[in-house]
């Protein structure tokens, strides 16, 4: 079981040394990765996802419970601890959804039928349009795709530290996916643009230059600001949905929704 | 000295692999190079130009390539250890899929792109089910689940395979395979031979005759209808 990871400082863009000694992320934490285009961000959460030894670009190398971490953990998909969610709303594998659960499934050795179901279910509490079970995975919109590998992630990786790189972009839910992710004992990580996320996190990772040169943690005030925040953006939330409804927005839904 | 054996479909980054290892080798052993294509290649211009070792390509041209890899191999080992080379890497073309380049000595090693569809490695026969590693790469360009169903795949055709993930162009997460390749051991030039079983090619079609219909022929051929012999492969 995974108590902790420890992230060993790497070199940025210039090949400067990171200035950290170690980074803990510790269970039931959230954390996020802030900082602009090209900061290097993703390339972090990559190399939490490969488990690096010093063997990516960043050199940086990644610990787990304070230990480095052995083969079967790095090479078998099988006992991968870390699910990570990409930018990728695209998938090439020719496949209904149906199938590809059930092929993720015995990668990960689940041998419950129902978790096929329960993933599909689940994937649409985060999109608007419906994902059925024929569906191609190669014919599902980007928003499908991004709820579906988030399902995905929770339920049939089930992995002790779930990572999601800019979840905002694909037009999905994010108000349920945070919550079903939060009442977790998992290390999640939230890559983000997205000042609602970033709020909501007690950790706040800063990065700039291919370094992190910042880490912050959430303070009293921040947790009402992102309270707050986190009304707006439901109201905004409830006029995009009627918009993408084809609703017309009158002064009823508009004092409705920003009361 | 050390054989390294790589196999893939084209595009699949067999090059940019090979790229990462002749870097992560070449300051500590001598580095020979040998790619063997059907119409056209341009890796061992590359390579001797960005890292100055012995390079030699050849071209299979009318010759079933598998064919020309196993006729030119033996010239080609002996060449490299004529250089004294420490490691000699064979880079194969995508060939037709019936056979495999692995020897019954060195290392193995095919090539499979991330993207490169669900039932590749099924399709791939011989060139999966008879490597001793896998490389997959292109990881940057799909999700983890996608990865890993393709992986999945790849152990259902190949169960006991060394498998890795890999940013070929950065070079992520090689170590494994630079530890495999410096604990590979030397090849004994004297028993080298084919790990898988070559095709039947003992038809009239094979020796060049074009004439159309069964009595123009003969030799093992497959028919319309009907039973072909037992011991033959028959495909899946």
């Amino acid at each position: 079981m995974i108590k902790a990871i420890t992230i060993l400082p790497g070199l940025d863009k210039g090949g400067e040394r990171e200035r950290f000694d170690q980074l803990n992320l510790k269970a039931g934490e959230t954390v996020s990765i802030v900082g602009p285009t090209g900061s290097g961000k993703t390339a972090f959460i990559s190399d939490i996802e490969l488990l690096a030894q010093g063997d990516t670009s960043t050199r940086r190398r990644i610990l787990i419970n304070g230990e480095l971490p052995g083969d079967e953990i790095r090479y078998n998909p099988a006992s991968k601890p870390i699910a990570m969610i990409t930018q990728n709303t695209k998938c090439f594998t020719d496949l209904s959804t149906e199938e590809f659960l059930q092929l993720h499934a015995r990668a990960r050795k689940i041998e419950d039928g129902r978790i096929i179901t329960d993933t599909i279910d689940l994937a649409n509490k985060f999109t608007g349009e419906k994902i059925r079970k024929e569906t191609r995975v190669t014919v599902l919109s980007g928003g499908q795709t991004r709820s579906l590998l988030i399902a995905d992630a929770i339920l049939i990786g089930a992995a002790p530290v779930i990572m999601l790189d800019e979840i905002e972009n694909a037009g999905i839910f994010k108000q349920e996916v945070v919550e079903i992710i939060k009442s977790t004992s998992k290390i999640i990580i939230f890559v983000t643009h997205d000042p609602v996320i970033a709020l909501l996190t007690k950790k706040r990772i800063i990065m700039e230059n291919g370094a992190v040169i910042k880490v912050l943690t959430q303070n009293e005030f921040e947790t009402r600001a992102a309270k707050n925040l986190l009304e707006l953006d439901k109201r905004v939330g409830i006029i995009r949905e009627k918009l993408r409804a084809g609703q017309e927005i009158t002064s009823e839904i508009l004092q409705a929704s920003l009361a | 000295m050390k054989l390294l054996v790589i196999a893939g479909p084209p595009s699949a980054g067999k090059t940019a692999l090979t790229k990462q290892i002749v870097k992560r080798f070449k300051d500590e052993l001598r580095i020979a190079f040998l790619k063997i294509d059907v119409v056209k290649a341009y890796e061992d211009v590359e390579l001797s130009k960005e890292f100055q070792i012995m390079t030699r390509k050849i071209y299979s041209g009318d010759l079933c390539p598998d064919h020309a890899g196993v006729m030119v191999l033996g010239d080609a080992v002996e060449w490299a250890e004529s250089n004294s080379a420490d490691l000699f890497i064979v880079e194969s073309a995508g060939l037709c899929l019936r056979c495999s380049p692995y020897l019954n000595q060195g290392l193995g090693v095919v090539v499979l792109s991330s993207i490169s569809g669900i039932h590749a490695p099924e399709k791939m026969g011989a060139m999966v089910s008879l490597a001793d590693i896998v490389m997959v790469t292109k990881i940057d360009l799909v999700s983890q689940a996608e990865r890993e169903v393709l992986i999945q795949k790849i152990r259902e055709v190949h169960p006991h395979v060394t498998l890795m993930e890999t940013n070929a162009l950065q070079g992520t997460s090689l170590q494994r395979l630079y530890g495999l390749i410096s604990n590979s051991e030397d090849i004994d030039i004297a028993h080298l031979s084919l790990k898988g079983n070559p095709p039947i090619g003992t038809c009239t079609i094979c020796v060049g005759k074009k004439e159309v219909g069964w009595k123009h022929h003969f030799g093992v051929v497959k028919k319309l209808d009907g039973q072909i012999a037992d011991y033959m492969y028959r495909g899946e």
